[in-house]
């Protein structure tokens, strides 16, 4: 059992180094939080199950799950406001960007 | 009623996974759960909007496992883009709508969106999502609609009234 919850915790582990790559290659904030936000919500989520799985008692995988479930109803939220934040102060989609319908909407209503 | 019940039986599953199976925990968490139920019940309104049968049970639990495929898919998606030399991203913001009215569901909605693969909400006002997606396929509302949305429309539309 500890060797299953070490093997799940690694995957979790490749999941979070392939989040931050991610973060580091894309072009503009967006990409990046798409990459940053996926990525560790499943790698932490694998990494919490592995440590569970691995340290084998019953409150312990009880209270993983916990946390667990708090990272999929949070993570999501946290990126949302901060994409939201980042296109309201106007920061810029990068140049492959092909549309915006949230900013033609935003002239719409100034002009 | 339904709400009370709703109320009691989430904050007491989560005192189970807190505390595990010890009688006396287990019967002073039950009163607890229910004595908080009572305490805010007019403050309950969320839970007023599940829908209660058979059919929204079973869809509630299909929907756990379609998610659940979506987020690993949606990793490996990511991993499959920033290994490769050259980032394939076709990014942009699209206007989608939902035809889900309660506002929980709609949450589920925006949050479900964001950990599918190549999505991100970027802002909701009222049925309207803006979806940053990382390859736009279809720039229409229609086909982004059905492309990103009705997926997890179906299972939420049975699972709330």
């Amino acid at each position: 059992m500890a060797m299953a919850g070490a093997i799940i915790s690694l995957i979790g582990a490749v999941f979070l180094f392939l989040g931050a790559l991610g973060v580091l290659r894309m072009p503009d904030i967006y990409n990046r939080m798409q990459a940053g936000t996926k990525a560790t919500t499943l790698g932490s989520i694998l990494f919490l199950l592995g440590l569970g799985l691995g340290h084998f008692h019953k409150v312990c995988i009880c209270k993983t799950i916990i946390l667990v479930l708090f990272i999929i109803f949070t993570n999501p939220i946290s990126s949302h406001a901060l994409a939201r934040a980042a296109h309201y102060i106007g920061i810029r989609l990068t140049k492959k960007t092909v549309l915006d319908k949230l900013h033609e909407e935003d002239r719409e209503e100034l002009v | 009623m339904k709400k009370l019940l709703f109320s009691f039986i989430f904050l007491y599953l989560l005192w189970l996974l807190l505390t595990g199976t010890n009688t006396q925990e287990l019967l002073l968490g039950a009163g607890v759960s229910l004595l908080i139920s009572l305490l805010f019940y007019k403050k309950l309104g969320i839970y007023g909007e599940f829908r209660v049968s058979l059919k929204a049970f079973i869809y509630a639990i299909i929907y756990v496992f379609v998610f659940l495929g979506a987020l690993i898919k949606s990793n490996l998606d990511v991993a499959f883009r920033v290994i490769q030399p050259v980032i394939p991203i076709n990014p942009g913001i699209v206007l989608v709508k939902t035809t889900l009215k309660s506002p929980l569901a709609r949450l589920i909605l925006a949050n479900s969106i964001t950990l599918t693969p190549g999505t991100l909400t970027v802002e909701t006002a009222g049925e309207d999502f803006y979806i940053h997606w990382i390859d736009v396929k279809a720039a229409d509302e229609s086909g982004a609609t059905e492309a990103i949305v009705r997926n997890f429309e179906k299972y939420l539309e049975v699972i709330f009234g």
